[in-house]
């Protein structure tokens, strides 16, 4: 197991045990299973600037991923002999050659899920997207993390609740979340503050009934997660003066039998410009996959099952309660 | 801290078992037991908590059941609803007892 290095002074004191001891006082370790999952970061431009979000990512950012990177990618999906690529951002969508990219994925493993905000899915401009999506099955995870629109709006920005209850009656329409459709639609729920999430069980009945009584909106599955104390949701815990109060939680919160499904265990994490990582978290952080900084076109294949991972704070986000889906 | 209320005792409340730990045992079960999910989910019970704690007017008890409904997956909305059910019980309470001073005015009346 490997820490993180980091320069004394930087980080504000998380007032709480550092990960890696509390992983070795359960006598747990976080070592690799065999790599199923390759995740793609494709950039941090996106139309929105959430609250909670770990990558800071906004309209500002110019960090997206080139033609050149997404045929490395490609390249390593082929010889990597995943189960299933997750693809991320930022806002996927608006990074040009999306489509293409999606539709060469689709070869590389027999699922793939877009992860979307909704709103960059959005448009006219989106059509020729939303048809590869139909057309290759790759199933949508989208935020939609409140019932209410002033929730919705606090933590996402203002005029983004119409436009995401309008692109689920849209993707309902094109069949996604409708039984027997084979196209997946899967709600991710945040909390929207300095608490941990709801029981996702009683959640997902929740927003099941009430989704389809209000709006006629179907879906397959939802997702609770934790948000990571990490970027822009990290600077609002300290501005607010909530950071060690809500590290505490999660560390108070750790859940030993959540640790051997963490994600980190079973995926490998490329960035948009071709760095690899354990996970996306660890991306946001700086913290590279095997102690050194590694382009996925040098790689021969996925890390070997064994192969340790790096440990920071921010990792009790993953361990807190039922874990991280 | 200068005050009879410190939010740091909230994590102490276990304590109160110390010198009758049998009792505080059977309290805390029962309590464990009447929130766990039954014919009410754990989100509607912490919601009914919140309002309950604001007519009995404990700090500690808004504290944890903010925090709670919060985490159970209830709204501000909701939560303000629920403090608004107290509100009107509470107040309520005080006017239906109005009667009971009617009555007797009007016995001791001309």
């Amino acid at each position: 197991m490997q820490e993180p290095k980091k320069s004394a002074g930087q980080e504000p004191a998380s007032g709480v045990e550092h990960f890696s001891c509390t992983l070795k006082r359960h006598d747990l370790h976080f070592a690799r299973r065999r790599c199923r999952i390759l995740q793609i970061n494709t950039g941090l431009l996106c139309d929105l600037a959430c609250k909670h979000c770990h990558l800071e990512a906004g309209p500002q950012r110019r960090e997206i991923m080139s033609a050149e990177t997404m045929q490395e990618v490609v390249a390593f999906a082929h010889r990597g002999n995943f189960e299933m690529i997750d693809v991320t951002g930022g806002a996927p969508e608006l990074v040009p050659g999306i489509a293409g990219f999606l539709s060469e994925l689709a070869d590389c493993a027999p699922h793939v899920l877009l992860r979307s905000n909704l709103t960059a899915l959005g448009g006219k401009a989106r059509e020729e997207l939303l048809a590869t999506l139909c057309r290759h099955r790759i199933a949508l995870v989208v935020s939609f993390p409140s019932l209410r629109e002033a929730q919705v709006e606090a933590q996402r920005g203002s005029g983004v609740w119409e436009k995401s209850l309008a692109m689920l009656n849209r993707l309902n329409e094109l069949g996604y979340g409708r039984a027997d459709s084979g196209l997946e639609l899967h709600l991710a729920v945040n909390p929207g503050g300095a608490f941990l999430p709801a029981n996702q069980e009683s959640m997902e009945k929740r927003y099941r009934r009430e989704l389809e009584k209000r709006w006629g909106i179907v879906f397959n599955r939802l997702f609770t997660l934790t948000n990571a104390p990490l970027g822009r949701f990290k600077h609002w815990l300290e501005k607010s003066g909530n950071y060690q109060g809500y590290m505490r939680k999660l560390a108070e919160s750790f859940n030993p039998e959540a640790v051997p499904a963490v994600m980190c265990r079973e995926q490998i994490s490329v960035s948009w410009d071709g760095t690899v990582f354990d996970c996306d978290f660890h991306l946001a952080a700086g913290i590279c996959q095997g102690e050194k900084r590694t382009q996925v076109r040098d790689l021969p294949g996925p890390p070997p099952e064994g192969t340790p991972i790096a440990t920071a704070d921010h990792c009790y986000a993953c361990t807190a309660g039922a874990g991280f889906t | 801290m200068d005050t009879y209320y410190d939010p740091r005792d909230l994590n102490l409340f276990e304590s109160i078992g110390k010198d009758a730990p049998e009792l505080a045992k059977k309290f805390f079960d029962y309590y464990g037991a009447v929130f766990t999910e039954g014919a009410l989910s754990e989100r509607e019970k912490a919601l009914i908590a919140l309002a309950v704690a604001h007519t009995v007017q404990c700090p500690y008890c808004i504290d944890a059941y903010t925090q709670a409904c919060l985490e159970k997956g209830s709204d501000l909305e909701e939560m303000s609803e629920a403090m608004h059910v107290a509100a009107a019980i509470r107040g309520g309470a005080s006017l239906v007892h109005g009667v009971q001073m009617r009555k007797i005015a009007e016995k001791l009346s001309l």
